[in-house]
């Protein structure tokens, strides 16, 4: 795998900071009438290993409820894993009592999806940035506070004169710089970014990303970059792994994973992906899916993808397919990777 | 700035009341006269004479709209009137009498309602559908459904008759004279107070910025006092301009209950005695006094939520 690191993260970057092995979460849901009721496991996500390496943006992308949010809450310890081990810079997360959890937050943070509604609107933005800090540091200067939120705030590309405004006061975009900026005020290592622009507008979009990537290459940052959007993930990560109803399909470098997918769900999701012309958007696109995804309270046996996959044989319907590093270093969980070819046509003016 | 535009806004409240006390005014005023009767009326009819005299003494015997304007130039100086039945009493007079004691039982009333009320729901909400959690909301839906007119007797029984721990009625302004008709005053308040504190903490603890708060490892107490405690107390604050009114109109037969000589035994008796100025004087200082806590509550509602502050035209 570290051959396939080298592009951007720095030399010599063999040790991954994070490493989580066979993560399951799974929510119990109550089931059934008023005397007979029992508890469903819903597998949101189930069995998933990957690494994730200093100043590397690792993609994570899958349809909605394919278990990305709750990858990102599990690793932040928000919620309980069923079994798995969250390894940061060697130290296992899950075994941490909620105490000594509390205290890693200095070194992993997240900034979540619906900017406005993730800040406290009966705060001001300095508050709301120097909480962690008073949290952290009790007894931090106040004058030292300040001088460090205004740093912030410039840093993202807020006015430092807005300390004193209050979230509603701020459009879309700026609100999520004030999420950015409380997420960097700890100066954490690695970030989750939960799905940090779908609630964007698109040139908006760009400009939070462009400022996560500085922000990224300026502060030596590992990224958890959540998405859906695919032309999103493609910019920004340097791998991206692709999310199945809570497993792991597929992880691959960025370039090779839209050129070449190996697995034929990270196909279907490229081929899907929208053009930018109206002459070829006309023609419809067959991804070669069907159907919706399975719920994860009954998901398939085998395969979890095989009810939907154009090459699914009888071994698919029976066997589960590990996770497993092909010959050039990529990861996939299908049985057929090496007799499928997948090579997508390049299509014009398909510029994401 | 921020401040300025807060005192603008209270400046034009306050201005919004004077419309409504008029209205409010008028309306007891002419209420009072149609109803049947006459302060003067008893078993024996009056000679005619005295009961012209009486009347010119009031200014009865004058045209009603020109009592009516006599009436509000009164106002206008705060002076009540005589009272038509307590003959050496003016309503000023009465009211600085009673309105003490109503005031400290409905004032300590009110803050065991909201106390009590808010810890309650707070603690049912962190313990959500936990047999503790059905357990006390069931208790409050009790305290809101059962009149005072019978907890009060219930209580009576068993505090003061069987137990003998407490007075059954009366005042000596101390405490132990207060303690039953508080508690039965407060007992639909908490009850109240509490389903809605539950019912607003549980909103409040799922949203997300609270998921926020968490992401930023604070520890919970700080999460719950710090982040959700402040606006999941909107809803109860603009509950205790209502809860006022409704301790007042409780506080009428909680009084007469208990024998309590507060502000209710006088307005009680002087509707009975059909006291025109007595009743006029406590239906409007009572209505002034809702008036002015609404106030109040708008006040504290902006100042505990940013965005309506700027909200004016």
């Amino acid at each position: 795998m570290s051959a396939n690191m080298k592009r951007r993260v720095g030399p010599g970057q063999a040790k991954p900071v994070l490493k989580v092995q066979d993560l399951a979460v799974h929510y119990q849901l109550e089931q059934g009438g008023l005397l007979r009721s029992e508890t469903v496991p819903l597998r949101a996500v189930d069995g998933m290993s990957f690494e994730l390496y200093r100043g590397e943006t690792l993609g994570v992308v899958g349809e909605s409820g394919c278990g990305k949010s709750t990858l990102a809450r599990a690793l932040l310890g928000l919620v309980r894993p069923r079994r798995g081990r969250v390894l940061w810079l060697g130290q296992d997360l899950t075994q941490l009592d909620e105490k000594a959890l509390r205290k890693k937050r200095k070194e992993i943070q997240i900034i979540f999806q619906d900017p406005l509604a993730s800040l406290n609107p009966r705060m001001t933005v300095g508050d709301i940035i120097a909480e962690p800090l008073w949290t952290f540091y009790p007894k931090i200067a106040r004058v030292q506070v300040e001088e460090r939120v205004r740093g912030m705030m410039k840093m993202v590309g807020l006015l430092p004169n807005q300390i004193n405004r209050y979230p509603h006061e701020f459009s879309g975009g700026q609100c999520q710089r004030i999420g950015i900026a409380r997420a960097l005020v700890l100066n954490p290592q690695l970030i989750i970014c939960d799905e940090p622009v779908s609630a964007l507008d698109v040139s908006i979009q760009a400009q939070i990303i462009n400022l996560l990537r500085d922000l990224q290459r300026k502060l030596r940052l590992s990224l958890l970059f959540i998405a859906h959007d695919l032309a999103v993930v493609r910019h920004i990560s340097d791998r991206v792994m692709v999310m199945y109803l809570g497993r792991a399909m597929e992880v691959a470098s960025a370039d090779a994973l839209y050129r070449r997918p190996l697995h034929p769900y990270t196909s279907a999701l490229v081929k899907a992906v929208p053009i930018p012309d109206p002459a070829l958007a006309r023609q419809p696109v067959d991804t070669g899916l069907t159907g919706d995804m399975p719920s994860p309270l009954n998901p398939p046996a085998g395969c979890v993808f095989h009810t939907r996959c154009p090459y699914a044989v009888k071994r698919c319907q029976l066997e589960v397919p590990p996770l497993r590093r092909l010959e050039h270093g990529d990861w996939v969980a299908c049985h057929r990777a090496e007799e499928l070819d997948l090579t997508i046509v390049k299509r014009p003016s398909s510029t994401v | 700035m921020r401040q300025q535009s807060l005192l603008r806004h209270a400046g034009q409240r306050l201005l919004g009341v004077l419309p409504t006390l008029l209205l409010l005014i008028t309306v007891v005023f002419f209420l009072m006269r149609i109803a049947p009767g006459g302060p003067f009326d008893s078993e024996k009819a009056l000679p005619p004479d005295i009961q012209a005299n009486l009347e010119a003494k009031y200014h009865l015997d004058e045209p009603l709209l020109q009592q009516y304007f006599r009436y509000l130039g009164q106002i206008l100086v705060l002076d009540f009137g005589p009272s038509f039945q307590y003959k050496d009493w003016t309503v000023n007079e009465l009211i600085a009498q009673g309105f003490p004691v109503s005031l400290t039982i409905g004032g300590f009333a009110m803050l065991l309602g909201f106390l009590v009320g808010v810890t309650v729901g707070v603690l049912s909400a962190l313990r959500q559908n936990t047999a503790a959690d059905y357990a006390t909301m069931g208790f409050a839906m009790l305290g809101v459904s059962i009149p005072n007119f019978v907890v009060a007797p219930v209580l009576i029984l068993l505090f003061a008759v069987y137990a003998g721990w407490l007075p059954a009625g009366g005042w000596d302004g101390g405490w132990r004279s207060a303690v039953l008709p508080v508690i039965t005053l407060a007992l639909p308040v908490i009850a109240y107070i509490a389903r809605l504190m539950r019912g607003s903490m549980i909103e409040m603890l799922h949203s997300n910025f609270i998921r926020t708060a968490r992401a930023k490892g604070l520890p919970e107490w700080h999460v719950i006092l710090r982040h959700a405690l402040k606006p999941a107390l909107l809803p109860v604050i603009s509950y205790m301009g209502p809860a006022t009114a409704a301790l007042i109109t409780g506080s009428v037969v909680i009084e007469r209950i208990f024998a309590i000589p507060g502000l209710g035994s006088y307005f009680v008796q002087g509707a009975l005695n059909r006291d025109y100025t007595l009743v006029m004087g406590v239906v409007i200082f009572y209505g002034f006094l809702i008036i002015m806590l609404n106030f109040i509550v708008d006040m504290l509602y902006s100042i505990l939520n940013p965005k309506i502050r700027y909200e004016e035209r």
